[in-house]
């Protein structure tokens, strides 16, 4: 029997907590000059294909596949030291210069080429940078298979089906999703495991092999920028916040709530 | 796990390996380490559940090989384990250094193979910690000058004497000691044993009440006709003074390592107090005396470590490092202390108030100034390594 493969997609992004305005330029968030972290929701991803690992039983792997720049290969190899089994990283700069419709075909042509007989892939729900939410989604679609966002939890019922728990603005919803199938993780009420020295030590003799749109059997015309929907233009700060007005009810409660009216008739939120 | 890739993770020239362990002791310090550092201090409670949980992520025999259930990493990456721990809580680091440098590093050194499997493997894989016992009542500084004698009778070492002021001591199950197995023959009459808590003979005395350093244990050794087997001796006999010294020099730059933790941590916390302490209709880190004292605190710690991991770095390559060792520790002590003394004045009153965690960073540097060596006794070593060219 084959191992029970599950297959993890995490992504190097700017930490945009540490990011100060006057990097907010150009087209797009900076590569360089900032704390490059792995997508905290990828972080739940991972830990979540490890705990399905778990339950799964001794034959199961865990495979992490990154597309990003070659300086993603450190961040990957922790991966690694956290308890992932293999991982790839697909790294040409055509694969940058994608949307995530490109980046969905690349991820979905390198899951079938290196793990072909992959029953699960996981994602985070939305990355710090782009944050379209999309490329879970797209990749699913274009392997046909089954696909839940936004989920906070995933329990293995057998080999052939997940039981997993979303959360929407209605609440929790629990579904069984045939596999193979793609979930895309939030932040789980789940601890993230602390990587131990073993782990660290084994990241570290592992090499982790970079992979071009050749080496993954991908239509050249499909890659990159050729097949991009979407191009972001311009990328500036956030206004600062301005502070609102205080009303004072307790005087006279009508004429403050006139006066509220007013004011949010004002600015358009009426 | 955080997955954080630092900036500046460059500037050091650490290798990935060591990159990877210090984020991970970063990350195990963060969210374990540092929330019980105040409350360990107070209570004078060694925390015994920090030391389990660093065994299960492999981190008690860090430079250890894994062939004996250490980590197989190597002495810089360790230093670094210990400057990441120190700067959240130098108590925890401080009984880490010992298990790891003054008692797995001997025995892996000098130990023979069987020695090796009966005791480095258990202090190397976390499963006890271990206690190294050098100072006595009467021979601190002038560690030649021991005391307490073991004499063969048989297949047996019989010791009688005490070790005092013993990081570990009422916690570990394995200990490495000095003793005089020959009378008159000066520091070439001392030996190295290793043995067990349970060693007839062998008791724990009282502990005094510490400045700093709280959350560490420390206690005194007690040999009343204990009875050791000859098969214990590590080494040679005669060998034990050198031994223990040449574990001082490994030993010297995790202390190195333990002070700039120090004033790194002691740093952090006045730079974000200074920026968020208003005075005057502005934070305090807008006025020049304390951008100053900022600018000293970083440069001084940098200094340090420069000098601790150039230190780690000689003893990687094989090349002598005992003047850098104790540059290292000295230079890095001395930092220390001025930067948590800056740390409390850049506090004002609060500094000077058991909210704020500054005074303990104080507290805790005194030792740096002390333990493995004085400062004087750094000078005195340092001075004959140029006097001799
Ligand atoms: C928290 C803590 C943990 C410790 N842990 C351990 C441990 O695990 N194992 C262990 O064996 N020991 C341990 N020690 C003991 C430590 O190593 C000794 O305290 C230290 O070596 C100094 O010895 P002493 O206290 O006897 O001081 P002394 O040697 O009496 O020194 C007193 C003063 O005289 C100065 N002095 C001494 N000789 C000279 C000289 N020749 N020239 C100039 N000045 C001199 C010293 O620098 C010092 O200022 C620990 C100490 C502390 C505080």
């Amino acid at each position: 029997m084959s191992p029970f493969n599950i297959v993890v997609f995490v992504k190097q992004v700017p930490d945009n907590t540490k990011l100060k305005p006057e990097q907010l330029t150009g087209n797009s968030l900076p590569k360089e000059g900032v704390d490059m972290i792995v997508n905290p929701f990828d972080e739940y991803a991972l830990e979540t294909a490890l705990r399905l690992k778990e339950a799964a039983g001794a034959e199961a792997q865990v495979t992490v596949i990154s597309l990003g720049a070659a300086s993603a290969k450190e961040i990957v190899k922790k991966t690694i030291a956290a308890g992932a089994d293999a991982a790839y990283l697909l790294s040409d700069p055509v694969f940058l210069s994608g949307d995530s419709t490109s980046v969905a075909y690349a991820l979905s042509g390198a899951l079938k080429q290196l793990v072909p007989d992959a029953k699960i892939a996981v994602f985070g729900t939305l990355s710090l940078d782009a944050s379209d939410g999309q490329t879970g989604p797209k990749v699913a679609e274009l392997l046909d298979w089954a696909s839940l966002t936004t989920c906070k939890n995933a329990e293995i019922v057998d080999l052939e089906t997940l039981n997993v728990w979303r959360e929407t603005e209605r609440g929790i919803e629990q579904y069984t999703m045939a596999l193979p199938g793609v979930i895309c993780m939030m932040k789980c009420d789940y601890e993230l495991r602390t990587a131990n020295i073993k782990g660290v030590m084994k990241a570290n003799k592992t090499e982790i092999p970079l992979k071009t749109p050749a080496e993954l059997a991908l239509e050249p015309a499909l890659v990159g920028a050729a097949v991009a929907t979407s191009q972001s233009e311009n990328v500036w700060p956030r206004p600062a916040k301005t502070a609102g007005i205080k009303v004072d009810g307790s005087a006279d409660a009508k004429a403050a709530v006139d006066k509220l009216i007013a004011y949010l008739r004002e600015n358009k939120v009426l | 796990m955080t997955l954080t890739i630092d900036v500046a993770r460059d500037k050091w020239g650490l290798t990935e390996e060591q990159r990877m362990i210090r984020d991970m002791v970063r990350d195990f310090a963060v969210s374990k380490v540092e929330p019980r550092a105040s409350e360990i201090d107070k209570n004078c409670r060694f925390p015994v559940e920090t030391f389990e949980e660093m065994a299960e992520l492999g981190l008690m025999g860090l430079p250890i090989s894994d062939a004996y259930g250490g980590g197989g990493a190597d002495y810089l990456s360790y230093a670094i384990a210990v400057e990441e721990l120190a700067r959240v809580c130098a108590s925890t680091a401080l009984s880490f250094a010992a298990h790891t440098s003054l008692v797995c590093l001997p025995l892996s050194m000098f130990a023979n193979e069987a020695q090796k499997q009966k005791y480095l493997s258990r202090v190397a894989s976390g499963q006890c910690l271990g206690a190294y016992g050098l100072t006595e009542p009467n021979a601190g500084s002038d560690a030649g000058g021991t005391q307490t004698t073991a004499v063969r009778q048989g297949d047996h070492y019989i010791l009688n004497g005490a070790k005092i002021f013993i990081t570990n001591a009422n916690y570990a199950d394995v200990f490495i000691a000095t003793a005089l197995t020959e009378k008159g023959a000066g520091t070439k009459g001392i030996s190295a044993f290793v043995f067990e808590k349970n060693t007839p003979g062998f008791s724990l005395g009282a502990k005094d009440e510490k400045l700093g350093m709280r959350g560490s244990d420390w206690g005194t050794l007690q040999f009343d006709n204990a009875v050791i087997p000859a098969e214990n001796l590590v080494g040679e006999e005669g060998q034990g003074f050198k031994y223990f010294m040449q574990t001082l020099d490994s030993g010297r730059i995790s202390i190195g390592a333990l002070g700039v933790g120090i004033a790194q941590g002691a740093l952090d916390k006045a730079l974000q107090y200074a920026q968020e302490r208003k005075q005057f209709g502005k934070a305090i880190s807008e006025f020049q005396a304390i951008q100053f004292m900022l600018a000293d605190m970083a440069m001084e710690t940098e200094a340090a470590r420069h000098l601790v991991y150039n230190a780690a770095r000689l003893k990687i390559a094989g090349q002598p490092f005992g003047k850098e060792a104790s540059m290292a520790k000295l230079f890095a002590s001395e930092v220390a202390m001025k930067a948590s003394s800056l740390a409390i004045q850049i506090h004002g009153g609060y500094g000077y108030t058991k909210d704020f965690p500054v005074e303990r960073y104080y507290r805790d540097a005194k030792l740096c100034e002390i333990g493995e060596g004085t400062s004087e006794i750094q000078r005195m070593v340092i001075a004959r390594h140029i006097l001799k060219g």
